[in-house]
Protein backbone atom coordinates (compact mmCIF):
# COMPACT_ATOMS: atom_id res chain seq x y z
CA UNK A 1 0.00 0.00 0.00
CA UNK A 2 2.63 2.47 1.10
CA UNK A 3 4.55 2.54 -2.14
CA UNK A 4 1.61 4.17 -3.91
CA UNK A 5 1.53 7.10 -1.50
CA UNK A 6 1.83 10.37 -3.34
CA UNK A 7 2.41 13.78 -1.77
CA UNK A 8 -1.33 14.39 -1.95
CA UNK A 9 -1.97 11.22 -0.01
CA UNK A 10 0.57 12.27 2.58
CA UNK A 11 -1.09 15.66 3.06
CA UNK A 12 -4.47 13.99 3.29
CA UNK A 13 -3.14 11.56 5.87
CA UNK A 14 -1.78 14.33 8.09
CA UNK A 15 -4.95 16.39 7.68
CA UNK A 16 -7.09 13.37 8.56
CA UNK A 17 -5.15 12.59 11.75
CA UNK A 18 -5.39 16.22 12.83
CA UNK A 19 -9.14 16.33 12.20
CA UNK A 20 -9.72 13.08 14.08
CA UNK A 21 -7.56 14.21 16.99
CA UNK A 22 -9.52 17.48 17.20
CA UNK A 23 -12.78 15.56 17.07
CA UNK A 24 -11.55 13.34 19.88
CA UNK A 25 -10.72 16.37 22.01
CA UNK A 26 -14.06 18.04 21.30
CA UNK A 27 -15.91 14.87 22.20
CA UNK A 28 -14.07 14.15 25.42
CA UNK A 29 -13.27 17.66 26.67
CA UNK A 30 -16.67 18.38 28.30
CA UNK A 31 -16.36 15.22 30.43
CA UNK A 32 -12.72 15.90 31.31
CA UNK A 33 -13.69 19.45 32.20
CA UNK A 34 -16.47 18.29 34.54
CA UNK A 35 -14.11 15.82 36.20
CA UNK A 36 -11.59 18.61 36.82
CA UNK A 37 -14.19 21.04 38.18
CA UNK A 38 -15.52 18.37 40.52
CA UNK A 39 -12.03 17.51 41.80
CA UNK A 40 -10.28 20.89 42.01
CA UNK A 41 -9.90 22.72 45.24
CA UNK A 42 -11.88 25.89 45.47
CA UNK A 43 -9.17 28.47 44.85
CA UNK A 44 -8.36 26.91 41.49
CA UNK A 45 -11.93 26.52 40.35
CA UNK A 46 -12.02 29.67 38.28
CA UNK A 47 -8.50 29.80 36.92
CA UNK A 48 -8.07 29.10 33.24
CA UNK A 49 -5.53 26.34 33.75
CA UNK A 50 -8.08 24.26 35.63
CA UNK A 51 -9.90 23.89 32.33
CA UNK A 52 -7.19 21.67 30.94
CA UNK A 53 -5.25 19.95 33.70
CA UNK A 54 -5.70 19.39 37.44
CA UNK A 55 -3.93 21.94 39.64
CA UNK A 56 -5.09 20.46 42.88
CA UNK A 57 -7.28 17.71 44.26
CA UNK A 58 -10.19 17.96 46.60
CA UNK A 59 -12.81 15.27 47.17
CA UNK A 60 -15.17 17.33 49.35
CA UNK A 61 -18.01 17.40 46.84
CA UNK A 62 -17.87 13.61 46.46
CA UNK A 63 -17.82 13.17 50.23
CA UNK A 64 -20.89 15.38 50.49
CA UNK A 65 -22.68 13.41 47.78
CA UNK A 66 -21.76 10.20 49.55
CA UNK A 67 -23.84 11.43 52.47
CA UNK A 68 -26.77 12.53 50.31
CA UNK A 69 -29.29 9.69 50.50
CA UNK A 70 -31.50 10.83 47.61
CA UNK A 71 -28.80 10.06 45.05
CA UNK A 72 -28.29 6.51 46.28
CA UNK A 73 -32.01 5.90 46.60
CA UNK A 74 -32.27 7.19 43.01
CA UNK A 75 -29.55 4.80 41.93
CA UNK A 76 -31.37 1.91 43.54
CA UNK A 77 -34.69 2.88 41.93
CA UNK A 78 -32.99 3.21 38.54
CA UNK A 79 -31.40 -0.23 38.88
CA UNK A 80 -34.71 -1.81 39.93
CA UNK A 81 -36.68 -0.31 37.04
CA UNK A 82 -33.92 -1.11 34.55
CA UNK A 83 -33.50 -4.75 35.57
CA UNK A 84 -37.18 -5.52 36.09
CA UNK A 85 -38.30 -3.48 33.09
CA UNK A 86 -35.75 -5.00 30.73
CA UNK A 87 -36.35 -8.59 31.86
CA UNK A 88 -40.13 -8.31 31.48
CA UNK A 89 -39.77 -6.45 28.19
CA UNK A 90 -37.61 -9.15 26.66
CA UNK A 91 -39.81 -11.95 27.94
CA UNK A 92 -43.06 -10.51 26.58
CA UNK A 93 -41.57 -9.15 23.37
CA UNK A 94 -40.08 -12.56 22.51
CA UNK A 95 -43.27 -14.32 23.59
CA UNK A 96 -45.22 -12.17 21.14
CA UNK A 97 -42.62 -12.62 18.41
CA UNK A 98 -42.60 -16.43 18.64
CA UNK A 99 -46.08 -17.18 17.21
CA UNK A 100 -45.62 -14.46 14.59
CA UNK A 101 -42.46 -16.18 13.36
CA UNK A 102 -44.70 -19.03 12.16
CA UNK A 103 -45.88 -17.69 8.82
CA UNK A 104 -48.50 -20.45 8.61
CA UNK A 105 -50.30 -19.18 11.71
CA UNK A 106 -53.79 -18.31 10.40
CA UNK A 107 -54.13 -14.89 12.07
CA UNK A 108 -50.50 -13.91 11.45
CA UNK A 109 -51.24 -11.12 8.96
CA UNK A 110 -53.98 -9.33 10.93
CA UNK A 111 -51.99 -9.53 14.18
CA UNK A 112 -48.90 -8.20 12.41
CA UNK A 113 -50.88 -5.25 11.12
CA UNK A 114 -52.47 -4.79 14.54
CA UNK A 115 -48.97 -4.36 16.01
CA UNK A 116 -47.62 -2.41 13.06
CA UNK A 117 -50.40 0.15 13.28
CA UNK A 118 -49.22 1.21 16.76
CA UNK A 119 -46.03 2.45 15.10
CA UNK A 120 -48.02 4.61 12.72
CA UNK A 121 -50.42 6.33 15.06
CA UNK A 122 -50.52 7.04 18.77
CA UNK A 123 -52.99 8.66 21.10
CA UNK A 124 -50.38 11.07 22.35
CA UNK A 125 -49.48 12.48 25.75
CA UNK A 126 -52.81 13.24 27.41
CA UNK A 127 -54.75 10.02 26.66
CA UNK A 128 -51.76 7.97 27.87
CA UNK A 129 -51.46 10.12 30.98
CA UNK A 130 -55.16 9.74 31.77
CA UNK A 131 -54.92 5.99 31.19
CA UNK A 132 -52.15 5.62 33.76
CA UNK A 133 -54.15 7.75 36.17
CA UNK A 134 -57.30 5.74 35.44
CA UNK A 135 -55.51 2.44 36.05
CA UNK A 136 -54.41 3.73 39.44
CA UNK A 137 -50.74 3.39 38.54
CA UNK A 138 -49.67 6.84 39.73
CA UNK A 139 -46.65 6.52 42.04
CA UNK A 140 -46.24 2.88 41.07
CA UNK A 141 -43.19 1.37 39.42
CA UNK A 142 -45.58 -0.29 36.93
CA UNK A 143 -46.28 3.13 35.43
CA UNK A 144 -42.63 3.09 34.36
CA UNK A 145 -42.55 -0.51 33.12
CA UNK A 146 -45.91 -1.37 31.55
CA UNK A 147 -46.49 1.49 29.04
CA UNK A 148 -43.35 0.61 27.04
CA UNK A 149 -43.32 -3.12 27.78
CA UNK A 150 -43.41 -4.36 24.17
CA UNK A 151 -41.76 -2.31 21.44
CA UNK A 152 -43.29 -3.08 18.03
CA UNK A 153 -39.96 -2.72 16.22
CA UNK A 154 -38.36 -5.14 18.66
CA UNK A 155 -41.14 -7.67 18.08
CA UNK A 156 -40.38 -7.66 14.36
CA UNK A 157 -36.61 -7.81 14.85
CA UNK A 158 -36.88 -10.80 17.18
CA UNK A 159 -39.50 -12.42 14.92
CA UNK A 160 -37.10 -12.16 11.97
CA UNK A 161 -34.36 -13.73 14.03
CA UNK A 162 -36.61 -16.61 15.10
CA UNK A 163 -37.42 -17.19 11.43
CA UNK A 164 -33.73 -17.48 10.60
CA UNK A 165 -33.21 -20.31 13.09
CA UNK A 166 -32.89 -23.84 11.58
CA UNK A 167 -36.34 -25.45 11.46
CA UNK A 168 -34.91 -28.96 11.94
CA UNK A 169 -34.28 -28.34 15.63
CA UNK A 170 -37.86 -27.39 16.24
CA UNK A 171 -39.21 -30.22 14.12
CA UNK A 172 -37.27 -32.84 16.03
CA UNK A 173 -38.45 -31.28 19.29
CA UNK A 174 -42.05 -31.54 18.07
CA UNK A 175 -41.51 -35.22 17.25
CA UNK A 176 -40.21 -35.70 20.78
CA UNK A 177 -43.50 -34.26 21.97
CA UNK A 178 -42.32 -30.87 23.17
CA UNK A 179 -44.96 -28.14 23.51
CA UNK A 180 -44.57 -24.72 21.89
CA UNK A 181 -43.94 -23.14 25.26
CA UNK A 182 -41.16 -25.64 25.89
CA UNK A 183 -39.66 -25.05 22.44
CA UNK A 184 -39.83 -21.31 23.09
CA UNK A 185 -37.96 -21.49 26.38
CA UNK A 186 -35.58 -24.37 25.58
CA UNK A 187 -34.72 -23.78 21.93
CA UNK A 188 -35.79 -20.40 20.52
CA UNK A 189 -34.71 -18.20 23.42
CA UNK A 190 -31.24 -19.74 23.98
CA UNK A 191 -30.47 -19.78 20.25
CA UNK A 192 -31.51 -16.15 19.91
CA UNK A 193 -29.21 -14.90 22.66
CA UNK A 194 -27.31 -12.48 20.38
CA UNK A 195 -30.38 -10.57 19.23
CA UNK A 196 -31.99 -10.75 22.67
CA UNK A 197 -28.84 -9.26 24.19
CA UNK A 198 -28.95 -6.42 21.67
CA UNK A 199 -32.62 -5.65 22.24
CA UNK A 200 -32.09 -5.94 26.01
CA UNK A 201 -29.35 -3.35 25.78
CA UNK A 202 -31.52 -0.93 23.83
CA UNK A 203 -34.36 -1.34 26.30
CA UNK A 204 -31.98 -1.23 29.26
CA UNK A 205 -30.29 1.98 28.18
CA UNK A 206 -33.68 3.57 27.55
CA UNK A 207 -34.76 2.60 31.09
CA UNK A 208 -31.50 3.85 32.57
CA UNK A 209 -31.92 7.26 30.96
CA UNK A 210 -35.69 7.61 31.32
CA UNK A 211 -37.02 10.49 33.39
CA UNK A 212 -40.12 11.91 31.65
CA UNK A 213 -42.39 9.09 32.83
CA UNK A 214 -41.14 9.58 36.40
CA UNK A 215 -41.71 13.31 35.97
CA UNK A 216 -45.32 12.65 34.89
CA UNK A 217 -46.35 9.73 37.07
CA UNK A 218 -44.23 9.66 40.23
CA UNK A 219 -44.82 12.47 42.71
CA UNK A 220 -43.33 10.67 45.70
CA UNK A 221 -39.70 11.80 45.62
CA UNK A 222 -38.62 8.68 47.53
CA UNK A 223 -39.50 6.68 44.38
CA UNK A 224 -37.57 8.92 42.01
CA UNK A 225 -34.92 7.48 39.74
CA UNK A 226 -31.40 8.87 39.52
CA UNK A 227 -32.19 11.06 36.49
CA UNK A 228 -35.05 12.71 38.36
CA UNK A 229 -32.86 13.39 41.40
CA UNK A 230 -30.08 14.98 39.36
CA UNK A 231 -32.66 16.87 37.29
CA UNK A 232 -33.86 18.63 40.43
CA UNK A 233 -30.31 19.64 41.25
CA UNK A 234 -29.04 20.52 37.77
CA UNK A 235 -32.07 21.69 35.81
CA UNK A 236 -34.54 22.96 38.40
CA UNK A 237 -31.62 24.54 40.27
CA UNK A 238 -32.67 23.23 43.63
CA UNK A 239 -29.45 21.91 45.13
CA UNK A 240 -30.45 23.02 48.67
CA UNK A 241 -30.89 19.48 50.01
CA UNK A 242 -27.53 18.46 48.64
CA UNK A 243 -25.83 21.58 49.98
CA UNK A 244 -27.56 20.85 53.28
CA UNK A 245 -25.95 17.42 53.29
CA UNK A 246 -22.59 19.09 52.64
CA UNK A 247 -23.16 21.50 55.52
CA UNK A 248 -23.87 18.59 57.82
CA UNK A 249 -20.79 16.68 56.76
CA UNK A 250 -18.36 19.58 56.99
CA UNK A 251 -20.07 21.44 59.81
CA UNK A 252 -20.18 24.77 58.00
CA UNK A 253 -22.32 26.33 55.30
CA UNK A 254 -20.80 26.94 51.87
CA UNK A 255 -18.19 24.27 52.52
CA UNK A 256 -18.40 23.23 48.89
CA UNK A 257 -18.92 25.43 45.85
CA UNK A 258 -22.34 24.70 44.29
CA UNK A 259 -20.80 24.59 40.83
CA UNK A 260 -18.31 22.01 41.96
CA UNK A 261 -21.07 20.05 43.59
CA UNK A 262 -23.08 20.03 40.35
CA UNK A 263 -20.09 18.80 38.40
CA UNK A 264 -19.62 16.00 40.92
CA UNK A 265 -23.30 15.07 40.58
CA UNK A 266 -22.86 14.86 36.81
CA UNK A 267 -19.80 12.67 37.22
CA UNK A 268 -21.48 10.35 39.73
CA UNK A 269 -24.43 9.92 37.39
CA UNK A 270 -22.41 9.15 34.25
CA UNK A 271 -19.57 7.06 35.71
CA UNK A 272 -21.28 3.65 35.48
CA UNK A 273 -22.20 4.23 31.86
CA UNK A 274 -18.71 5.53 31.13
CA UNK A 275 -17.15 2.25 32.27
CA UNK A 276 -19.77 -0.12 30.92
CA UNK A 277 -20.55 1.11 27.42
CA UNK A 278 -17.19 0.34 25.74
CA UNK A 279 -17.68 -3.33 26.61
CA UNK A 280 -21.24 -3.41 25.39
CA UNK A 281 -20.79 -1.57 22.15
CA UNK A 282 -20.27 -4.77 20.18
CA UNK A 283 -23.89 -5.74 20.85
CA UNK A 284 -25.18 -2.28 20.07
CA UNK A 285 -23.34 -2.14 16.81
CA UNK A 286 -24.35 -5.53 15.42
CA UNK A 287 -27.91 -5.03 16.59
CA UNK A 288 -28.26 -1.57 15.13
CA UNK A 289 -27.05 -2.76 11.78
CA UNK A 290 -29.25 -5.83 11.93
CA UNK A 291 -32.26 -3.77 12.93
CA UNK A 292 -31.76 -1.02 10.38
CA UNK A 293 -31.15 -3.32 7.46
CA UNK A 294 -33.74 -5.95 8.20
CA UNK A 295 -36.22 -4.17 10.49
CA UNK B 1 -58.30 -31.17 8.99
CA UNK B 2 -59.36 -27.66 9.87
CA UNK B 3 -60.01 -28.57 13.50
CA UNK B 4 -56.71 -30.40 13.71
CA UNK B 5 -54.67 -27.42 12.48
CA UNK B 6 -56.68 -25.16 14.79
CA UNK B 7 -55.75 -27.43 17.69
CA UNK B 8 -52.12 -27.29 16.61
CA UNK B 9 -52.18 -23.53 16.63
CA UNK B 10 -54.07 -23.14 19.87
CA UNK B 11 -50.93 -22.90 22.06
CA UNK B 12 -49.57 -20.24 19.71
CA UNK B 13 -52.76 -18.19 20.10
CA UNK B 14 -52.38 -18.40 23.86
CA UNK B 15 -48.81 -17.12 23.60
CA UNK B 16 -50.13 -14.08 21.75
CA UNK B 17 -52.64 -13.14 24.43
CA UNK B 18 -50.34 -11.09 26.73
CA UNK B 19 -49.06 -9.13 23.74
CA UNK B 20 -52.57 -8.45 22.45
CA UNK B 21 -53.71 -7.27 25.88
CA UNK B 22 -50.69 -5.00 26.06
CA UNK B 23 -51.24 -3.38 22.67
CA UNK B 24 -54.97 -2.95 23.25
CA UNK B 25 -54.55 -1.43 26.68
CA UNK B 26 -51.50 0.77 26.18
CA UNK B 27 -51.77 1.67 22.48
CA UNK B 28 -55.36 1.29 21.26
CA UNK B 29 -57.14 2.58 24.36
CA UNK B 30 -55.11 5.84 24.24
CA UNK B 31 -55.97 6.03 20.52
CA UNK B 32 -59.64 5.99 21.47
CA UNK B 33 -58.77 8.58 24.09
CA UNK B 34 -58.32 11.15 21.36
CA UNK B 35 -62.08 11.78 21.57
CA UNK B 36 -61.09 14.08 24.46
CA UNK B 37 -60.08 16.61 21.81
CA UNK B 38 -63.67 16.74 20.55
CA UNK B 39 -65.17 17.13 24.01
CA UNK B 40 -65.17 19.62 26.85
CA UNK B 41 -63.31 17.32 29.17
CA UNK B 42 -64.15 17.73 32.83
CA UNK B 43 -62.27 15.74 35.39
CA UNK B 44 -65.38 15.11 37.45
CA UNK B 45 -67.56 13.84 34.59
CA UNK B 46 -65.00 11.56 32.94
CA UNK B 47 -64.51 11.11 29.21
CA UNK B 48 -67.87 9.47 28.42
CA UNK B 49 -70.05 12.06 30.14
CA UNK B 50 -68.22 15.19 29.04
CA UNK B 51 -70.19 17.13 26.39
CA UNK B 52 -69.22 16.98 22.71
CA UNK B 53 -67.95 20.25 21.28
CA UNK B 54 -66.96 19.22 17.76
CA UNK B 55 -63.96 21.07 16.36
CA UNK B 56 -63.91 23.77 19.05
CA UNK B 57 -60.43 22.93 20.32
CA UNK B 58 -58.97 22.50 16.86
CA UNK B 59 -60.32 25.93 15.92
CA UNK B 60 -58.89 27.35 19.12
CA UNK B 61 -55.52 25.71 18.41
CA UNK B 62 -55.25 26.73 14.77
CA UNK B 63 -56.45 30.31 15.37
CA UNK B 64 -53.84 30.89 18.08
CA UNK B 65 -50.82 32.67 16.59
CA UNK B 66 -48.62 31.02 19.22
CA UNK B 67 -49.34 27.62 17.64
CA UNK B 68 -47.59 28.86 14.51
CA UNK B 69 -44.63 30.09 16.55
CA UNK B 70 -44.35 26.62 18.06
CA UNK B 71 -44.72 24.95 14.67
CA UNK B 72 -42.13 27.26 13.13
CA UNK B 73 -39.67 26.54 15.97
CA UNK B 74 -40.21 22.80 15.62
CA UNK B 75 -39.63 22.79 11.87
CA UNK B 76 -36.75 25.24 12.02
CA UNK B 77 -34.85 23.41 14.75
CA UNK B 78 -35.54 20.03 13.12
CA UNK B 79 -34.44 21.16 9.68
CA UNK B 80 -31.32 22.85 11.06
CA UNK B 81 -30.41 19.64 12.86
CA UNK B 82 -31.03 17.69 9.67
CA UNK B 83 -29.17 20.09 7.39
CA UNK B 84 -26.05 20.41 9.54
CA UNK B 85 -26.28 17.14 11.45
CA UNK B 86 -27.07 14.69 8.68
CA UNK B 87 -23.76 14.95 6.76
CA UNK B 88 -21.61 14.70 9.92
CA UNK B 89 -21.80 10.93 10.54
CA UNK B 90 -21.12 10.28 6.86
CA UNK B 91 -18.10 12.57 6.80
CA UNK B 92 -16.85 11.10 10.06
CA UNK B 93 -17.27 7.49 8.93
CA UNK B 94 -15.54 8.10 5.60
CA UNK B 95 -12.59 9.94 7.16
CA UNK B 96 -12.17 7.55 10.07
CA UNK B 97 -12.19 4.66 7.63
CA UNK B 98 -9.02 6.11 6.08
CA UNK B 99 -7.13 6.00 9.39
CA UNK B 100 -4.60 3.18 9.28
CA UNK B 101 -3.56 3.06 12.93
CA UNK B 102 -6.06 0.44 14.08
CA UNK B 103 -5.79 1.29 17.78
CA UNK B 104 -6.29 5.02 17.24
CA UNK B 105 -9.19 4.31 14.89
CA UNK B 106 -10.87 2.07 17.44
CA UNK B 107 -10.36 4.58 20.25
CA UNK B 108 -11.79 7.49 18.27
CA UNK B 109 -14.77 5.40 17.26
CA UNK B 110 -15.48 4.26 20.82
CA UNK B 111 -15.05 7.77 22.20
CA UNK B 112 -17.42 9.15 19.58
CA UNK B 113 -20.24 6.96 20.93
CA UNK B 114 -19.82 8.20 24.48
CA UNK B 115 -22.13 11.27 24.41
CA UNK B 116 -24.92 9.11 22.99
CA UNK B 117 -24.99 7.14 26.24
CA UNK B 118 -25.29 10.19 28.48
CA UNK B 119 -28.76 11.52 29.25
CA UNK B 120 -29.76 15.02 28.18
CA UNK B 121 -30.21 15.86 31.86
CA UNK B 122 -26.53 15.25 32.64
CA UNK B 123 -25.54 16.89 29.37
CA UNK B 124 -27.70 19.93 30.13
CA UNK B 125 -25.82 20.20 33.41
CA UNK B 126 -22.52 20.01 31.56
CA UNK B 127 -23.61 22.56 28.96
CA UNK B 128 -24.77 24.98 31.65
CA UNK B 129 -21.42 24.64 33.35
CA UNK B 130 -19.41 25.10 30.17
CA UNK B 131 -21.51 27.87 28.62
CA UNK B 132 -22.30 29.91 31.74
CA UNK B 133 -20.80 33.37 32.26
CA UNK B 134 -17.91 32.00 34.31
CA UNK B 135 -17.79 28.78 32.31
CA UNK B 136 -15.11 27.39 30.09
CA UNK B 137 -16.11 29.00 26.81
CA UNK B 138 -16.50 32.46 28.26
CA UNK B 139 -13.20 32.11 30.15
CA UNK B 140 -11.52 31.44 26.83
CA UNK B 141 -13.39 34.37 25.30
CA UNK B 142 -12.19 36.62 28.11
CA UNK B 143 -8.63 35.35 27.63
CA UNK B 144 -8.59 36.32 23.96
CA UNK B 145 -10.42 39.58 24.63
CA UNK B 146 -13.96 38.78 23.49
CA UNK B 147 -17.12 39.86 25.28
CA UNK B 148 -18.89 37.10 27.21
CA UNK B 149 -22.03 35.59 25.68
CA UNK B 150 -25.01 34.19 27.57
CA UNK B 151 -25.44 31.26 25.21
CA UNK B 152 -28.31 29.65 27.07
CA UNK B 153 -30.44 32.74 27.62
CA UNK B 154 -29.91 34.76 24.49
CA UNK B 155 -32.45 33.99 21.74
CA UNK B 156 -29.90 34.74 19.02
CA UNK B 157 -27.61 31.92 20.15
CA UNK B 158 -29.90 29.36 21.71
CA UNK B 159 -30.94 27.50 18.57
CA UNK B 160 -27.30 27.23 17.52
CA UNK B 161 -26.53 25.71 20.95
CA UNK B 162 -29.33 23.17 20.40
CA UNK B 163 -28.13 22.22 16.94
CA UNK B 164 -24.43 22.02 17.77
CA UNK B 165 -24.90 20.09 21.01
CA UNK B 166 -27.22 17.65 19.26
CA UNK B 167 -24.67 17.04 16.51
CA UNK B 168 -21.97 16.61 19.15
CA UNK B 169 -24.08 14.03 21.01
CA UNK B 170 -25.12 11.92 18.04
CA UNK B 171 -22.57 12.12 15.20
CA UNK B 172 -20.55 9.12 16.40
CA UNK B 173 -23.56 6.94 17.03
CA UNK B 174 -25.11 7.95 13.70
CA UNK B 175 -21.92 6.86 11.94
CA UNK B 176 -22.33 3.18 12.91
CA UNK B 177 -24.65 2.47 10.02
CA UNK B 178 -22.16 4.02 7.60
CA UNK B 179 -19.22 2.10 9.07
CA UNK B 180 -21.19 -1.03 8.28
CA UNK B 181 -21.98 0.18 4.77
CA UNK B 182 -18.31 1.03 4.14
CA UNK B 183 -17.25 -2.37 5.45
CA UNK B 184 -19.57 -3.88 2.87
CA UNK B 185 -17.76 -2.22 -0.03
CA UNK B 186 -15.77 -4.77 -2.04
CA UNK B 187 -12.15 -4.44 -0.98
CA UNK B 188 -10.82 -5.63 -4.35
CA UNK B 189 -12.08 -2.36 -5.83
CA UNK B 190 -9.75 -0.45 -3.51
CA UNK B 191 -6.84 -2.77 -4.30
CA UNK B 192 -7.38 -2.44 -8.03
CA UNK B 193 -7.63 1.33 -7.78
CA UNK B 194 -4.44 1.48 -5.68
CA UNK B 195 -2.58 -0.53 -8.30
CA UNK B 196 -3.85 1.85 -10.99
CA UNK B 197 -2.37 4.71 -8.95
CA UNK B 198 -5.57 6.29 -7.62
CA UNK B 199 -5.01 8.73 -4.73
CA UNK B 200 -6.83 8.39 -1.41
CA UNK B 201 -9.23 11.17 -2.27
CA UNK B 202 -9.97 9.62 -5.64
CA UNK B 203 -10.71 6.29 -4.00
CA UNK B 204 -13.05 7.99 -1.52
CA UNK B 205 -14.74 9.88 -4.34
CA UNK B 206 -15.14 6.97 -6.76
CA UNK B 207 -15.35 3.88 -4.55
CA UNK B 208 -16.34 4.62 -0.93
CA UNK B 209 -18.94 7.30 -1.54
CA UNK B 210 -20.78 5.49 -4.35
CA UNK B 211 -20.65 2.38 -2.17
CA UNK B 212 -22.59 4.02 0.64
CA UNK B 213 -24.71 6.44 -1.45
CA UNK B 214 -27.67 4.14 -1.24
CA UNK B 215 -27.61 3.97 2.55
CA UNK B 216 -27.29 7.76 2.65
CA UNK B 217 -30.44 8.23 0.58
CA UNK B 218 -32.40 5.73 2.66
CA UNK B 219 -31.32 7.37 5.92
CA UNK B 220 -32.20 10.81 4.60
CA UNK B 221 -35.67 9.72 3.54
CA UNK B 222 -36.33 7.99 6.85
CA UNK B 223 -35.13 10.97 8.88
CA UNK B 224 -37.72 13.11 7.15
CA UNK B 225 -40.39 11.12 8.99
CA UNK B 226 -39.12 12.57 12.28
CA UNK B 227 -39.40 16.19 11.29
CA UNK B 228 -41.90 17.03 14.07
CA UNK B 229 -39.58 15.55 16.72
CA UNK B 230 -37.24 18.45 17.30
CA UNK B 231 -35.76 16.92 20.46
CA UNK B 232 -38.02 17.08 23.52
CA UNK B 233 -35.51 15.72 26.05
CA UNK B 234 -32.87 18.18 24.98
CA UNK B 235 -35.03 21.29 24.77
CA UNK B 236 -37.14 20.61 27.84
CA UNK B 237 -33.99 20.36 29.96
CA UNK B 238 -32.20 23.33 28.42
CA UNK B 239 -34.77 26.01 27.68
CA UNK B 240 -35.90 28.83 29.97
CA UNK B 241 -38.31 31.74 29.77
CA UNK B 242 -35.70 33.97 28.10
CA UNK B 243 -35.42 31.71 25.05
CA UNK B 244 -38.86 30.13 24.99
CA UNK B 245 -39.93 32.29 22.06
CA UNK B 246 -37.30 30.62 19.83
CA UNK B 247 -37.26 27.12 21.30
CA UNK B 248 -40.78 26.16 22.33
CA UNK B 249 -41.62 23.11 20.19
CA UNK B 250 -44.76 21.00 19.71
CA UNK B 251 -43.79 18.50 22.43
CA UNK B 252 -42.82 21.06 25.07
CA UNK B 253 -45.95 23.10 24.32
CA UNK B 254 -48.10 19.96 24.53
CA UNK B 255 -46.69 19.24 27.99
CA UNK B 256 -47.23 22.76 29.31
CA UNK B 257 -50.76 23.11 27.93
CA UNK B 258 -51.82 19.61 28.94
CA UNK B 259 -50.09 18.71 32.17
CA UNK B 260 -49.17 22.10 33.63
CA UNK B 261 -52.24 24.11 32.60
CA UNK B 262 -54.54 21.07 32.69
CA UNK B 263 -56.16 21.92 29.33
CA UNK B 264 -56.55 18.27 28.40
CA UNK B 265 -58.74 18.80 25.33
CA UNK B 266 -56.54 21.45 23.74
CA UNK B 267 -53.36 19.45 24.38
CA UNK B 268 -54.97 16.33 22.92
CA UNK B 269 -55.94 18.29 19.79
CA UNK B 270 -52.30 19.27 19.42
CA UNK B 271 -51.33 15.62 19.92
CA UNK B 272 -53.72 14.54 17.16
CA UNK B 273 -52.27 17.15 14.82
CA UNK B 274 -48.80 15.77 15.49
CA UNK B 275 -49.84 12.13 15.14
CA UNK B 276 -51.64 12.74 11.84
CA UNK B 277 -48.69 14.60 10.32
CA UNK B 278 -46.35 11.84 11.54
CA UNK B 279 -48.63 9.19 10.03
CA UNK B 280 -48.57 10.88 6.63
CA UNK B 281 -44.79 11.36 6.79
CA UNK B 282 -44.11 7.72 7.76
CA UNK B 283 -46.31 6.36 4.98
CA UNK B 284 -44.81 8.67 2.34
CA UNK B 285 -41.18 8.14 3.37
CA UNK B 286 -41.56 4.38 3.57
CA UNK B 287 -43.16 4.30 0.13
CA UNK B 288 -40.21 6.30 -1.15
CA UNK B 289 -37.65 4.01 0.48
CA UNK B 290 -39.46 0.97 -0.85
CA UNK B 291 -39.56 2.42 -4.34
CA UNK B 292 -35.80 2.86 -4.30
CA UNK B 293 -35.12 -0.64 -3.10
CA UNK B 294 -37.49 -3.54 -3.54
CA UNK B 295 -35.40 -5.56 -1.07
CA UNK B 296 -35.82 -2.93 1.58
CA UNK B 297 -38.40 -4.35 3.94
CA UNK B 298 -39.21 -1.20 5.86
CA UNK B 299 -42.51 -1.29 7.65
CA UNK B 300 -44.48 -3.46 5.27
Amino acid sequence: MRRNSSLGDYIFEVFNYVVMALLLIVTLFPFWNQALISLSSREHLYSLGTLWYPKSFNFDSYIAIFHYDAIWRGYWNTIVRTVLGTALSILFTALTAYPLAKSKLPINKPITFFILFTMLFSGGLIPSYLLIKGLGLMNSIWALILPGLIGPVNVFIIRNYFRSLPVELEESAVIDGASHLKIFFRISLPLSAPILATVALWVGVAHWQAWYDVFLYITDTKKWVLQSVIRRILIENRPQDLLGAATQVFGETNAVDPRQMEAAVVMISILPMLFIYPFLQRYFVTGLVHGAVKG
Amino acid sequence: MATKSFKNYLPLFFMLIPGIIYFVLFCYVPMLGIVIAFKDYHLMEGIADSPWVGMKYFNQLFSDPYFYTVLKNTLLISLMKLFFGFPMPILFAVLLNEIRLAKFKRFVQTASYLPHFISWIALAGILESILSLDGTVNSIFAFIGLDPIMFLSEPGYFRAVLVISDIWKEFGWGAIIYFAAIAGVDNSLHEAAAIDGATRLQRIRYITLPGIAFMVVIMLILSMANILNAGFDQIFNLYNSAVMEVSDIVDTYMYRVGIQQVQYSLSTALGIFKSVVALVLIVVTNRLAKKLDSDYSTLW
